[in-house]
């Protein structure tokens, strides 16, 4: 009983993790670049959720669109801004515009705001608890799986069915080709932006509404773990970002089911480090020829 | 917190070092204000960064108690608070007691709130012979490092072993507990602190640990150990640590089912605690604190109603501290009939059956108080009176 009870306290944590991972990989798809600030507007998003809930008096559904489409453009403004100009530098450079990105975007927040948590009131969604076989669920945690996969499953539809959806793999696939083909390359990769962020921004509400605290350096951790989880399943590869996600989620909980909680973390990253190693393009990935 | 603490004592000898020279002029005249109207104290506390709410607490408190007994002055003269914000930063707490004792000479430092903070400061007390109160700073080691005390430090407060204790007694009295869960922040020297002293008087007392599990500040999902613990079936929760995880991991224990009683120590305190956790998650909930705002004690009802006056807030533990370290340096200073630091330690070291808010005091060897605890009990998200522990 404990060990499915352990599961269930993973898939929740996992699908988290999957939804930030989702953007790092849709990001690394199109452009080729980490996009560090990811975590940071996974916090945006927290925060804007916050705010929606506890000033507008929002109810959850409400307040998760309102976050998303607020981060969705939050992510366009710092594509346009930050990376755009360097399109065409080195990856190297990007990679460090990313990284000061990220702590502009914390520190900023603390600058305005000041580094005390917040708590999300509780009883935004309902909180029953469901006894099956002796293997407590909390409604919540439910609620919040739903969600996530409801996400993913729009996204499934978007990238696959709808003409931008189209424009995207095209250009990840071959921005120069697909330029030829008359596909604004531009608008692509802001839409890519735009949809990633407003994941992380999703993330961030459920994150609140599920662990209740938040604070300015929230999304380092969890950022990070979701890069885990996005080169696991395979970056660039968006079912490998909602496997990779889940099955972190569910070796840490294990890990810490075994007694070994202080490792979690440790494990997490030794995990990137072996897929590194042993599976350089993740579970999902094709080892594809460089072409010449 | 640690390697800040490591740079705050180097920045502090070296600083201490290069002020040799200028510290052997200063020293007659210190506390300089002897023969003046004013005799000034200095304050370094958090009044800004991550724990400013202690700080605060803390300079409210001590601003309220210099405002009564300027009333009738002491032999004439009146206090003066000399403030210094420290940021929440020990090498901050270190410049800011430097400024306080060699340019502003203060009679005596207060300060700081937390024990990292304070412990930047010792050197500096001690090589300009300024006598350093800490209101709330519970480590051990603040008044006495490696067996041998700090001549020129004191406290308001008890030290972190002795919640421990408390709580151990409390969960055998009260709970008839026989198996204990201990779950700890393995990067806090306080929250090791609390634990060892509970498991000790706990396993003495014929108690047993069954699942001692550990997490890490900053943490956010303790959902799966909190699993593992509630197969071990404890029915008693030992969880010394700070409100911002302890919110979520109470939370998160009463979601996952654990409904036996919890029970932490000070750090518990701050309203932060129950937003995270929720009032509901709270109830069968204890923490060991210094005071508590619902005691019926005359005294301390006093103080709450004087202090709700001026700051329209109830005060918590870390006004209370501030409030009677303002006492004692006062009685100190009474006692000494002269406020050069080094009558004003010397007259503190002999604290005998101070009545205070936060229990009567009396120093003992350490420079440590001895003196009762309170245990409180939440309610619907309202810290209630349970009960007083006199030490033994």
């Amino acid at each position: 009983m404990e060990l499915i009870q352990q599961l269930i306290n993973g898939i929740s944590l996992g699908s988290i993790y999957a939804l930030i991972a989702l953007g790092y990989t849709m990001v690394y798809g199109i452009v080729k670049l980490i996009n560090f600030a990811h975590g940071d507007v996974f916090m945006v998003g927290a925060f804007v959720g916050f705010y929606s809930i506890t000033l507008l008096d929002l109810s959850f559904f409400p307040a998760l669109l309102l976050t998303m489409a607020v981060t969705a453009i939050f992510g366009v403004i710092i594509e346009r801004i930050a990376y755009k100009p360097l399109r065409n530098a080195t990856r190297i450079a990007a990679l460090i515009t990313a990284i000061g990105v990220s702590l502009l975007i914390e520190y900023g927040f603390i600058y305005f705001r000041g580094a005390q948590p917040e708590a999300y009131p509780s009883g935004v969604l309902p909180t029953e608890k469901i006894s099956i076989l002796g293997v407590s669920i909390n409604s919540q945690s439910i609620f919040i799986l739903c969600t996530s996969v409801v996400l993913m499953i729009i996204l499934q539809f978007v990238v696959h069915k709808t003409k931008i959806g189209k424009a995207m793999r095209a250009v990840s696939f071959d921005a120069e080709a697909a330029k030829l083909m008359g596909i604004n390359v531009n608008n692509t990769i802001s839409a890519t932006f735009a949809i990633g962020s407003a994941l992380a921004g999703a993330a961030g509400v459920i994150f609140g509404t599920y662990y209740s605290k938040i604070e300015p350096l929230m999304g380092i951790i969890p950022g990070l773990k979701a890069f885990v989880a996005a080169v696991l399943g395979g970056i660039g590869i968006i079912p490998g970002a909602m496997v990779g996600g889940l099955l972190l989620g569910v070796v840490e909980s294990l890990v810490s089911a075994a007694g070994y909680s202080l490792w979690r973390d440790a494990v997490a990253f030794i995990v990137l480090i072996l897929i590194l190693i042993f599976l350089p393009s993740g579970l999902f990935g094709k080892n594809r020829r460089e072409k010449v | 917190m640690k390697k800040r603490k490591v740079g705050g004592v180097m920045l502090s000898l070296s600083l201490s070092a290069g002020l040799l020279l200028a510290g052997c002029g200063g020293a007659e005249e210190s506390g300089g204000s002897g023969g003046g109207k004013e005799i000034k104290i200095g304050a370094n506390v958090e009044l800004s960064g991550g724990v400013a709410s202690y700080g605060q607490s803390a300079s409210q408190g001590l601003q309220l108690a210099v405002d009564e007994i300027n009333k009738e002055g002491i032999d004439g003269k009146k206090l003066k608070i000399v403030k210094v914000d420290n940021k929440s930063d020990a090498a901050e707490a270190t410049n800011g007691a430097l400024k306080l004792a060699t340019q502003d000479k203060v009679a005596a430092i207060v300060g700081a709130a937390t024990s990292t903070n304070t412990l930047a400061q010792v050197q500096i007390a001690t090589d300009n012979k300024i006598p350093l109160i800490t209101p709330t700073g519970t480590n051990p080691d603040i008044t006495n490092k490696d067996g041998k005390v700090n001549e020129y430090v004191f406290r308001t407060c008890f030290i972190d072993p002795f919640q421990g204790t408390v709580a151990a007694n409390y969960a055998k009295d009260e709970f008839q507990s026989k198996n204990a869960a201990v779950f700890i922040d393995s990067a806090s020297d306080y929250s090791k602190g609390l634990a060892k002293a509970f498991t000790d008087s706990y396993t003495k007392a014929g108690g047993k640990i069954v699942a001692k599990e550990a997490y890490v500040a900053k943490d956010t999902d303790f959902r799966a150990t909190l699993t593992r613990i509630k197969s071990a079936k404890p029915d008693f929760i030992f969880l010394p640590g700070y409100y911002e995880e302890v919110g979520l991991i109470v939370k998160q224990a009463r979601e996952a089912g654990i409904d036996v009683p919890i029970m932490g120590g000070d750090g518990w305190d701050s309203p932060k605690l129950v937003e995270i956790a929720g009032n509901e998650a709270l109830n069968n909930t204890f923490i060991t604190n210094h005071y508590s705002a619902a005691d019926p004690d005359e005294k301390i009802q006093e103080f709450v109603k004087a202090y709700k006056a001026k700051y329209k807030d109830t005060p918590d533990g870390f006004a209370a501290l501030g409030y009677d370290t303002g006492y004692m340096l006062a009685d100190a200073i009474k006692r000494a009939g002269d406020a050069s630091p080094e009558k004003i330690k010397e007259a503190l070291a002999k604290t005998k059956d101070l009545a205070l808010v936060s229990g009567n005091v009396t120093l003992n060897e350490n420079h440590d108080p001895i003196k009762s605890a309170s245990i409180l009990k939440y309610e619907n998200g309202e810290q209630k009176f349970a009960t007083k522990v006199d030490p033994e």
